[in-house]
């Protein structure tokens, strides 16, 4: 077996692991495999890959964004705020992803020119962040977004029976896959991540790339808070708490390496599905919460430890 | 090899650990008699990490072993997204009747218009659903809770004396119910007079203030209603700081700080609801929705009264 095969082999263990996890959930429960109940487990991925694929690029870095979960939240709550006082949906919906991007721009400025360390710049604004989101929305849910096109983002469907965040989340994936496989740009996140001095002295402005990655992330973070607005119907302000472990561990179950500089968008995507199907699986076998917990830690932390190993 | 032998082994693993986990699909299928025509029953609850819902749940769980249906519990742990997806699954699971005990009561409503869609009863427990219509709301007896409190008191001050009524959040529905308890039983009592009725919003640190305040004009006060322990416990302070001797405090909930305050003789009492049997009530409530039978919108659960 030559390298290639073997790298080949090795970007296709996530998705191997999910197809196992799949297979057995089939057999312990006959209501996983179903078509509804797929679509299902796809819908509730969404939200989740979505963040993921921003932190992708984020930890292709070398770096990490702990803010994405109060991005959501924000930028959820400012969008109702909006919705609630009658703006356009479009156009709050538009603002919303908006304002997500600059609140990651604000990480990516944090830590390029100001050189702060990715963990501690995006703890303090994912603090600031949750703390603005309980001021804006004085500490209660915002209800009464009444908008058709709003209520769509999360609950419609297209051509009848594919709900529209699965379609949001297929097309990110297809952007995301062009933008790290066939552009400069692409080419550049790996080479920052990789190892950013040779990078620098090529000619890369990595501050650039940096900021453009956590804006990216935190446009993400605010399109996930979109459909989970328009899911809930209302914008709650401790939306989106913990969300940034779970899309982190959809990217390093997705064999994407948190020292930067290796990884691939389908493992990510996997990489969430898995969780996804993990949780869906476990509830329908009836595990409580508290063991569910329990087994997705211990399947994190196998994957890591098994790629690891690999690469010995 | 090892490419292939590692991912094989990380779902191995993870479909053990779902195969070994206590409440497999096997334990439910043995403890399911066919005398229920196996009815399953979901119970999607808000969180497990507060000691009133790991009651409810304890309730619901012996009184569906007794009955011998399947219950299947889901936990939000206070997040109305993973709520959602718990109740997407339940619906995947086809369960007849989904009890939901709602992490936040609108965020649910689009979720219980799809179980309703896909032909599942719901039951709301606890709190209510806006903007979806279940089969019935299953909740303690906030009215009766409210008379009980004011029962006590005019027994303790001997059908006679100046009361003070310390509101909740004015509108609040357990304000609003647990006053209208109180007042059925103490308006046009001749011997007993409201001396003062105000808002001090389910706080304690208000119920204090506002304590102060009242007493500033009416020495001569024999009881107090509060409409939550917060409350109480601060009204509490304000009559010891004014060096007030027996004057009976009655709370609501039952918190520890006010159980503790009533076993010490301070406070003299407080209604406690009871969780158990809202989800014991849950489960019954869903089997004769399983039945086909016809069952109240509003079922009111019992309270208890702790005292010394």
């Amino acid at each position: 077996m030559n390298v290639q095969q073997k790298a080949t082999l090795q970007k296709l263990g996530p998705f191997l692991a999910l197809l196992v996890l799949a297979a057995g959930l089939a057999i312990t429960s006959p209501d996983f495999l179903t078509v509804g109940n797929l679509l299902n487990v796809f819908r509730q991925v969404s939200i989740n890959a979505l963040i993921a694929f921003g932190m992708t690029l984020v930890i292709l870095l070398g770096g990490i964004d702990l803010s994405v979960g109060s991005i959501l939240a924000l930028s959820s709550v400012l969008t109702a705020l909006m919705l609630s006082h009658g703006i356009d949906p479009v156009v709050a919906t538009s603002v919303g992803i908006l304002a997500g991007a600059g609140m990651g721009m604000i990480n990516g400025l944090v830590i390029s020119k100001g050189k702060v360390a990715p963990f501690i710049a995006t703890l303090g604004t994912m603090t600031i962040l949750r703390g603005l989101s309980l001021v804006f929305s004085e500490g209660r849910p915002i209800t009464g977004l009444n908008s058709d096109f709003f209520a769509m983002l999360g609950g419609g469907y297209v051509a009848g029976f594919i709900p529209v965040p699965v379609i949001m989340m297929l097309v990110m994936f297809v952007v995301f896959w062009f933008v790290l496989k066939r552009t400069v740009f692409g080419r550049h996140v790996y080479a920052v991540g990789g190892n950013e001095e040779a990078a620098s002295l090529s000619g890369i402005k990595t501050d650039r790339i940096k900021i453009w990655v956590y804006t990216l992330s935190g446009a993400m973070a605010a399109t996930a808070g979109m459909i989970l607005t328009s899911r809930l119907n209302s914008a709650q302000p401790t939306a989106g708490t913990g969300y940034e472990l779970d899309a982190i561990a959809a990217v390093v179950l997705g064999g994407t390496s948190l020292t930067g500089g290796r990884g691939w968008i389908f493992g990510t995507l996997v990489g969430a599905l898995l969780i996804g199907i993990l949780n869906n699986g476990l509830n329908l076998l009836g595990v409580s919460s508290f063991y569910q917990q329990v087994i997705k830690g211990v399947v994190i932390l196998l994957a890591v430890l098994l790629d690891r190993a690999n690469k010995k | 090899m090892k490419r292939i032998l590692s991912p094989l082994l990380i779902g191995l693993l993870a479909t053990g650990l779902i195969a070994c986990s206590k409440q497999g699909p096997d334990t439910q299928a043995a403890s399911e008699p066919a005398a229920s025509s196996a009815l399953s029953i979901g119970l999607a609850i808000s969180t497990q990490n507060n000691p009133f819902f790991v009651a409810l749940r304890d309730g619901a769980d012996a009184e569906a072993k007794a009955q011998g249906v399947k219950l299947i519990t889901v936990d939000a742990q206070d997040d109305s997204a993973k709520q959602i997806s718990n109740i997407e699954d339940l619906i995947q699971k086809k369960v007849q009747v989904i009890l939901i005990n709602p992490a936040d009561s609108d965020a649910v409503a689009g979720v219980v218009k799809e179980a309703l869609k896909a032909g599942i009863k719901v039951v709301s427990l606890d709190r209510s659903v806006n903007g979806a219509e279940v089969s019935a709301h299953i909740a303690s007896d906030n009215v009766a809770g409210g008379k009980m409190a004011a029962e006590f008191l005019l027994e303790k001050i001997g059908g006679k004396g100046n009361l003070v009524e310390l509101e909740g959040i004015p509108g609040s529905s357990a304000a609003r119910e647990r006053g209208q308890g109180f007042h059925s039983v103490i308006d046009g009592k001749a011997d007993v007079k409201l001396a003062a009725k105000q808002a001090a919003d389910f706080d304690r640190a208000k119920g204090l203030t506002v304590m102060e305040n009242i007493l500033q004009g009416n020495k001569d006060v024999k009881g107090v209603f509060a409409h939550n322990d917060e409350m109480a416990l601060g009204a509490l302070k304000a009559i010891e700081a004014a060096g007030l001797k027996n004057v009976i405090v009655v709370g609501f909930d039952a918190t520890p700080d006010a159980v503790n305050s009533v076993k010490a003789g301070q406070m003299s009492a407080t209604v406690q609801q009871k969780p158990e049997l809202i989800g014991k009530m849950g489960v019954d409530t869903a089997i004769k929705l399983g039945k086909g039978e016809a069952v109240d919108k509003f079922i009111p659960v019992p309270l208890d009264l702790v005292k010394q």
